[in-house]
């Protein structure tokens, strides 16, 4: 498909219509989603209806916005008025939001059509998409692998060329480390700078929404949709968010990049080559490439297994069948309660659950939670020091290139470790972005990652989009 | 313990009390009490998937004049999640103030001038409202529950005494006081019956003298300041006894019966759920500055302990025990206005007290309907003599029954105009007639039989007698 800026540019125009775009996107997911199983439903007849008003809007002189008549395949952990939202979980059998999330509606306003509701780990947790009670996503690159998580369906919907544009959410990684594995560009921006309101928890303090594209411009295109102020999330931020798409061919000159070796050395070895090579792309044009080492990286991903389960017991206790989706009936409520949620949770979820609240329980929470909270102020402080000498970091996205479905599926441990160099920016609240970097020994994509500082988004896409022009080819679709 | 050991009750309290905001805690729902269940929902209050909560600033500012008006130290705070299931929580955690309230270390004087510390007093939200259905409503038989979300999301302020207090008298003297503090910051109407007032009593005993506290018991479901009294002299009577047996008190938290009378265990310590608190990530810290600090002192309205020390003013200084207790009574019905006022057009202080104390304090809700100028009117008639005072009583019944009116003509309307002097002593000359042996009793100088005949007059003219323009009539007749 083509990029999103190319169809928008063109629909504005009249020279394409947005029902003509449409068409082409339902027919790609017709013809291939059985497959790859990137969506959990498509819309079809709302996306067509959506189109025919985006041309009238055109023929009547209207602009219909920055992302006029671009196909856009949203999570469904976000939430979409009267149409159902599953996050992935039978719990939530047969609710239909009352709302639209304030994404959706941002994306409505800039003229985007939303194709359908993407596949992900059940709530968002995992990193292969095997976790989806309604089964997996395979990448598109090899379909006997996995498109990683939790935001698969969106990150293969992209690469399968389905949609021109994605919409994941992004707790430990899950955004950036399917964006690798599928060989497109994944970003999450900076902690409230996109309104979480109708993102359906997972854990509330590390929760980002961000884009996927084919694209760097086109990922920093809808960004800039997405980052405005929203009085619905107490923690939305205030000031305005400076337009990223107009400054990201304005090149590295000049630009301090610091190679984390924390974020790489863990890696496979073929990973870490494309990081190098990244690096050295980087610094022929002109950026100052050195070696910054972050060690504090290395106890991220323990404090993350701590925090994020522990506001996950809290955020999925909701889901007692008292109000809405599945019911479970018994006697009395407490055992319809246990009976609902032993039926509507997957094993990852149950797992998470019971660490969170074994976290948050009397006489452990300061061994615990509050450890890993000063865990997590150490990791911010360590990147403040980076962030001393260098402007940007780069790393690995992920530890390997995709792996084959079921290979970790019973090694929870081994699932976990490939959000290891994601995670960070999570805890801190920065933003940070994959880009495609050639293959690695297998042929499948690597993922580079750019870390900035907070609030650094023009930087970052900036940074983001010299390593993608300086890319070897990728794979060929 | 020896059979001797003289006990002592100690006592806290925890009184909620909703806020009077237009809205609710963290969302824009209508915040009422009686609409049709599940009408004042939104997707916030109903905890539905990717909603989140915004503070409302209103009930910031009512919860920072309660903090101001019980001298506490208002501070920067933060909201935790208390976490527990309970179909009546939309998102089976409470957001809560933990371990940084945003009022702390204020204090409470109660009328006879004994202070009450005031530990905190923090913002939280309230759940919904579960009513049990089928086989009487008991929660252990119903057959099915119904969940009203309306309450879910009220703002709430739960204010926590220090265990200071050593008498049912005490603990209700000081909910009755903040109840008046509540009212009159603006903060909730303090109404018990319909639960924007809800208070629990923590109660222990110890022997006399000792330092360290017994084993407390917490007690719910006080529905008026009644039932708190009661509550508290029964738990702790039954501590007594326990302790006295050789037993021990458990830590638990009981329920009043009312009309049995007794408290009954709910669940013990062991039992009670480990609430998980945590920081709310869905909220900021919330800090409010010096600027608006200092307006929400500034604003900060007369509080009940002031009104009464202006009513006493009123009465020249001094107050007599009775005069206090109306006082009291006029403050907490919020009729001090009406009775300054009634001074202020000429009517006799006392006078004024007693009538708004007793007769129109009566009249509850009906009471602030009454102008001053009914009231001071009325009275300035009573005062001059053209009615007696169960004339004046009853015209006053008639006003506030109304809601209003001229009493003048109201007095008339009742035929109770004053009566003439020849009428009046017609009337005198026939009760002295009627009873010649306590005519003789009284002319001896038994002037107890004063109200004797003052009755009869009564009697024969249907109340219309001045009763002070009876006695001087006598009295001039005896010589």
């Amino acid at each position: 498909m083509s990029a999103a800026g190319e169809i928008a540019a063109a629909v504005r125009s009249g020279e394409r219509s947005a029902r003509q775009v449409t068409e082409e996107a339902l027919a790609e997911v017709a013809g291939r989603d059985g497959e790859i199983h990137a969506f959990l439903l498509v819309l079809a007849d709302d996306a067509l209806a959506r189109a025919d008003a985006i041309d009238q809007a055109v023929a009547a002189g209207h602009n219909p916005g920055p992302l006029a008549g671009v196909p856009v395949a949203l999570k469904d952990n976000l939430c979409t008025r009267g149409i159902p939202t599953t996050c992935g979980s039978k719990i939530l059998e047969g609710w239909r939001p009352p709302y639209d999330a304030t994404v959706v509606e941002l994306l409505r306003r800039a003229g985007a059509i939303v194709i359908g509701k993407t596949n992900l780990d059940e709530f968002a947790m995992g990193s292969s998409t095997e976790n989806s009670a309604f089964g997996p996503t395979r990448n598109p690159h090899c379909t006997s692998r996995v498109p990683g998580g939790s935001s698969g369906g969106s990150a293969a919907a992209v690469a399968a060329g389905f949609t021109s544009l994605g919409l994941g959410s992004d707790t430990g990684g899950s955004i950036r480390q399917p964006a690798a594995l599928c060989g497109v560009v994944g970003m999450k921006p900076t902690y409230g700078r996109v309104s979480r309101y109708g993102l359906v928890a997972f854990a509330s303090s590390l929760d980002q929404i961000g884009p996927f594209a084919n694209t760097v411009a086109d990922a920093a295109l809808l960004f800039d949709v997405l980052a405005q102020n929203d009085p619905l999330d107490s923690t939305s931020l205030a000031m305005p968010s400076p337009a990223t798409v107009s400054s990201v061919d304005e090149g590295v000159e000049g630009v301090r990049v610091g190679v984390c070796p924390d974020l790489i050395e863990g890696c496979a070895p073929d990973v870490a080559a494309r990081v190098y090579e990244a690096a050295e792309a980087l610094a022929a044009h002109g950026a100052k490439v050195e070696e910054v080492k972050v060690p504090e990286f290395a106890y991220g991903l323990s404090a993350y297994y701590i925090i994020a389960p522990a506001e996950a017991s809290s955020n999925l206790a909701r889901y007692d069948g008292v109000r809405y989706g599945l019911r479970v009936d018994a006697e009395d409520v407490a055992t319809m309660n246990t009976a609902t949620r032993t039926a509507g949770f997957g094993a990852e979820v149950k797992r998470r659950i019971m660490l969170g609240t074994y976290a948050l329980s009397a006489g452990y929470y300061d061994a615990y939670y509050a450890q890993a909270q000063r865990v997590r102020t150490m990791v911010m402080q360590a990147f403040d020091r980076a962030y001393m000498s260098v402007d940007v970091l780069l790393g690995a996205t992920a530890p390997t290139t995709a792996f084959a479905l079921g290979d970790k599926v019973d090694d929870p441990m081994a699932m976990y470790m490939n959000d290891v160099c994601t995670i960070p920016s999570n805890l801190a609240g920065h933003p940070a972005i994959s880009v495609p970097f050639g293959t690695g020994d297998d042929g499948l994509p690597v993922g580079v990652q750019v870390l900035a500082p907070a609030l650094q988004e023009a930087l970052l896409f900036r940074v983001a989009r010299a390593v993608e022009a300086a890319a070897p080819p990728g794979v060929s679709r | 313990m020896t059979a001797e050991t003289v006990w002592e009750t100690v006592i806290g309290l925890e009184v909620h009390c909703e806020l009077a905001t237009v809205t609710k805690l963290f969302c824009g729902c209508r915040n009422m009490f009686g609409d049709e269940p599940n009408t004042n929902v939104c997707p916030v209050c109903l905890g539905l998937p990717g909603s989140l909560p915004v503070l409302n600033a209103h009930a910031v500012e009512l919860a920072m004049r309660i903090g101001a008006a019980l001298h506490c130290d208002i501070r920067p705070s933060t909201f935790s999640r208390k976490n527990y299931f309970y179909p009546d929580q939309a998102k089976d955690y409470q957001i809560s103030q933990y371990d940084l309230p945003i009022n702390a270390d204020g204090w409470l004087e109660l009328p006879d001038g004994f202070r009450v510390g005031v530990t905190r007093a923090h913002m939280e939200e309230d759940t919904g409202k579960l009513t049990h259905v089928g086989e009487g409503g008991r929660i252990t038989s119903a057959h099915h529950a119904l969940v009203d979300y309306n309450r879910s999301g009220v703002p709430l302020v739960e204010i926590v005494s220090e265990p200071d207090m050593r008498s049912a008298v005490q603990a209700r003297a000081y909910a009755s006081e903040l109840r008046g503090i509540l009212v009159a910051t603006g903060a909730s109407d303090g109404r018990m019956e319909e639960g924007s007032m809800r208070v629990d009593a923590n109660v222990s005993v110890r022997p006399l003298g000792s330092d360290a506290f017994g084993t407390r018991c917490e007690i719910k479901n006080l529905n008026s300041l009644r039932s708190l009294g009661r509550a508290i002299d029964y738990e702790a009577a039954r501590q007594v006894v326990l302790l006295e047996e050789g037993g021990r008190v458990a830590q638990e938290t009981r329920h009043w019966d009312e009309s049995a009378g007794r408290t009954d265990a709910m669940r013990s310590k062991e039992e009670a759920n480990d609430y998980r608190y945590f920081p709310e990530p869905d909220l900021v810290p919330l800090v409010p500055d010096e600027a608006w600090r200092e307006r929400v002192r500034d604003a900060l309205g007369p509080m009940p302990a002031d009104r009464r020390a202006g009513l006493v003013a009123v009465l020249g200084g001094t107050a007599t025990d009775a005069e206090s207790d109306q006082i009291r009574a006029v403050v907490d019905l919020g009729l001090d206005a009406l009775v300054s006022a009634a001074v202020g057009a000429g009517a006799p202080a006392p006078l004024a007290l007693a009538r708004a104390a007793n007769e129109v304090a009566a009249t509850g809700e009906a009471a602030l309907a009454l102008t001053t100028e009914s009231f001071s009117a009325l009275l300035a008639m009573e005062a001059g003599g053209t009615l007696s005072a169960t004339q004046s009583k009853a015209v006053l019944g008639e006003l506030l029954a109304a809601g209003g009116g001229d009493p003048a003509a109201l007095a008339a309307s009742m035929g109770f105009e004053a009566l003439g002097a020849d009428t009046l002593g017609a009337a005198v000359g026939d009760a002295i007639a009627a009873h010649p042996d306590e005519w003789a009793r009284y002319v001896d100088g038994d002037d107890k039989l004063t109200g004797f005949f003052t009755g009869a007059v009564m009697k024969a003219t249907a109340g219309k007698a001045n009763g002070k323009e009876v006695a001087a009539e006598l009295r001039k007749r005896r010589g």
